[in-house]
């Protein structure tokens, strides 16, 4: 008998019976890209507009309505003809500055979810310098400025409030800012209803013209085209911002350390950022932003505080940024489109269709940018298999 | 007294609700997956739960459509979540739009439903006759009510003393050492989401078919779902400070109803029943608590070293670098 050596006690690999249970001969495989082609983020954006839009389809079939007659009136509606155009482009300022709010905050990592109570509370602002600091003999010039500032500032605080939170005691933003939404339509109504009450409806009496912000229309004396253009100043106020957020982020060394703590907070902390001030002053900027676009909806557009002044402008704006992959010159083209889907769905029924539309938008932007990350491969499972 | 114990018993009823979300999230989070959909899901099951009941006549049935409501809405979150690795967050935020957008769509024309059966009520005999607490825990409180009562021990135990509650938390903290002893990180994560997502239909359905009877668009939940959320950071992933936090919560909803009816409060005119427009500082009161509640939860979590399940949100890729 001869001592076993070590290598005869190794199990010896034997070839296994095939296994009875049915084996799908092919699988998926995940390969990590090392580098990702700069169309394909935007051909997985468009696929997953084009994926939500069929899903929403057959649920809406399902429900009994006939999807392409819909989509065909959303189109309509929203781009068919210039004086549509015009009502796209009003819905889409704000949703370019609120779209913007969420841009900034989401490039530090920050998830602030509340740009729809600080749109509120900016108009809260812009309201507070009609009612109570000018009267209607005022400049414009001095008015509608100190709107904006007002608006921006009241804004911004509903901003640092959570960031302040987050810096100091590291409370979850994301909990905190949806709350403060609650308590910014709260505030708001206890004005509307009460002090600021037009004859006990639930609004404030109309703006004076000196808070209104000018229209094109206001000048179709020298520009005929212009007559019946609703557009407004508050669109030019979003290309602005634009152009300034992307000077911001990408041009300057504050907008390096944003990017920085978003892409990798705790190398920022070591290079001695400070992190505290940076959440207070990013989701303070953010707010802003978002109460900004309160200011010009109330100024440009409906010329009073009331309750409904946005058809969520602000939960929009979250899907605004992520479609735009948190670049600051896609947030324009993102804004129109879902500007267009505002305005081309508000008659149709039901009443949801917008909403669930850009849940599935959003979820199918989200689950697709895996493609971006991973090149997929189906393989043989015979093959590859190691184990 | 009786204001006090009013209160309090209608705490208990609409503090079932949130109890329901909280524990399902707080399971989904003990796996490591955050799930920000629960506001979605709870409206999912509102209305499937509501729908159901009033087609079939059957409020129990209602109650599992719910459940299956919630559940598959979670199994996108989880899907997207889990196998695409996509982020948690706005993951869960996409859950929320397509759970308003699509309960809205299904629920046209549900709010003017007539004649739908609810969940029924029991009062248990001898219990109800102890003083203060019978009366509000144990008189006319609906079946769910004491499936609440079940629940939160429950959960805790199978959280903390038993081998799957173990497995749970393993991979909710370090996905990859669960892993390497043979624990199907991927399945548990999916089954956990799962899970929440039923007791989030389920808190939905509770409330549509129980405790305020009813379809009202998304003002059937008027954000429990996102309070829900916060409740599960200040209860530190444990059920049964979820339960008294769910209850506190649910007992500030109806205080706040009944502090507008009141004339006068210890020997002082009620300042809330002369001016009508100061209701709405009360009504901020529950969002503007959260928020305390968060604070005094983050600091308490920072002092004793506890807090997140420390894989939370992070998804798991077998062998590569990371928790």
């Amino acid at each position: 008998m001869t001592t076993p050596t070590p290598y005869s006690l190794l199990p010896t690999p034997t070839p296994r019976a095939s296994p009875r249970r049915f084996a799908f001969p092919y699988r998926l495989e995940l390969e990590p890209r090392m580098t990702t082609p700069r169309w394909l983020p935007w051909a997985t954006s468009l696929g997953s507009v084009v994926f939500a839009l069929v899903v929403g389809g057959l649920v809406l079939a399902y429900v009994g309505g006939d999807p392409i007659d819909a989509y065909a009136h959303i189109f309509n509606a929203a781009f068919g003809n210039p004086g549509v155009l015009s009502d796209t482009l009003v819905k889409a300022s704000p949703l370019i500055l609120t779209g913007l709010a969420c841009l900034i905050a989401f490039r530090a990592r920050l998830w602030n979810i509340g740009a729809e109570g600080q749109f509120f509370i900016g108009a809260f602002g812009a309201t507070f310098v009609v009612q109570q600091m000018f009267d209607k003999d005022a400049s414009p010039w001095l008015v509608i400025p100190t709107m904006a500032l007002m608006g921006f500032a009241c804004g911004a605080l509903w901003g640092a409030i959570p960031g302040f939170l987050r810096g100091r005691f590291g409370v979850n933003e994301i909990i905190t800012t949806l709350m403060m939404n609650y308590i910014a339509f709260f505030w708001n109504d206890f004005f509307i209803y009460g002090r600021w009450s037009d004859r006990g409806f639930q609004l404030t009496p109309t703006f004076p013209k000196n808070a209104w912000m000018p229209r094109l229309s206001d000048f179709a004396d020298q520009f005929p085209a212009f007559s019946g253009i609703t557009i407004h100043a508050g669109l030019f106020l979003g290309l602005a911002a634009t152009v300034a957020i992307a000077y911001l982020l990408f041009r300057t060394r504050w907008g390096y350390e944003i990017r920085l703590i978003g892409d990798n907070a705790r190398a920022a902390e070591y290079a001695g950022i400070n992190i505290v001030r940076n959440t207070v002053f990013v989701l303070a900027l953010s707010g802003g932003l978002a109460g900004l676009a309160g200011m010009a909806e109330v100024s440009g557009v409906v010329h009073r505080l009331q309750e409904r002044i946005s058809p969520g402008y602000g939960f929009t704006a979250i899907i605004v940024a992520w479609l735009a992959k948190l670049n600051p010159w896609a947030v324009i083209p993102v804004a129109i489109v879902f500007g267009g889907l505002i305005i081309g769905s508000r008659e149709i029924q039901p009443s949801g269709l917008s909403r669930m539309l850009q849940g599935i938008v959003l979820f199918a932007i989200i689950g697709s940018e895996i493609l971006n990350r991973y090149r997929v491969r189906l393989v043989r499972a015979q093959l590859s298999q190691s184990l | 007294m009786n204001f006090w114990i009013n209160i309090l018993a209608s705490g208990v009823s609409t503090g079932t609700a949130l109890l329901f979300a909280t524990i399902g999230e707080l399971f989904a989070e003990r796996a490591g997956i955050l799930n920000l959909g629960v506001e979605g899901m709870m409206l999912m099951g509102a209305v499937t739960g509501y729908g159901v009941a009033y087609a079939s006549g059957n409020p129990w049935l209602g109650l599992v459509a719910g459940m299956l409501a919630g559940a598959f809405l979670s199994f996108l979150h989880a899907f997207v979540a889990i196998s695409l690795r996509a982020d948690q967050v706005v993951s869960g935020l996409s859950l929320t739009f397509l759970g308003t957008g699509l309960s809205l769509v299904l629920g046209e024309g549900l709010s003017k439903a007539v004649g739908v059966q609810t969940i029924p009520s029991l009062t248990v005999p001898l219990l109800s006759q102890i003083p203060f607490f019978g009366p509000i825990l144990f008189e006319q409180k609906s079946l769910l009510v004491y499936v609440g009562y079940v629940l939160t021990p429950a959960a805790w135990f199978y959280i903390y003393r038993t081998r799957p509650g173990l497995h749970l938390r393993a991979i909710g903290e370090y996905p990859a050492a669960a892993d390497s002893l043979g624990i199907n990180v991927f399945a548990l994560r999916y089954f956990y989401v799962l899970v929440g997502g039923a007791l989030g239909g389920l808190a939905g359905a509770s409330l549509s078919l129980s405790i305020s009877p009813g379809w009202y668009s998304e003002f059937t939940t008027s954000g429990l779902g996102w309070i829900a959320v916060g409740l599960v950071i200040f209860a530190q992933w444990n059920p049964f400070r979820a339960a008294i936090g769910a209850y506190l919560f649910g007992s500030l909803r109806r205080l706040v109803l009944d502090l507008q009816g009141e004339q006068v409060i210890a020997f002082f005119p009620n300042p809330f029943f002369q001016d009508r427009n100061l209701q709405f500082f009360l009504e901020m009161i529950p969002y503007a608590l959260t928020i305390v509640v968060l604070i005094i939860g983050s600091r308490q979590a920072l002092r004793r070293r506890l807090g997140a399940p420390a894989a939370l949100g992070i998804p798991y890729v077998r062998g590569e670098r990371g928790l």
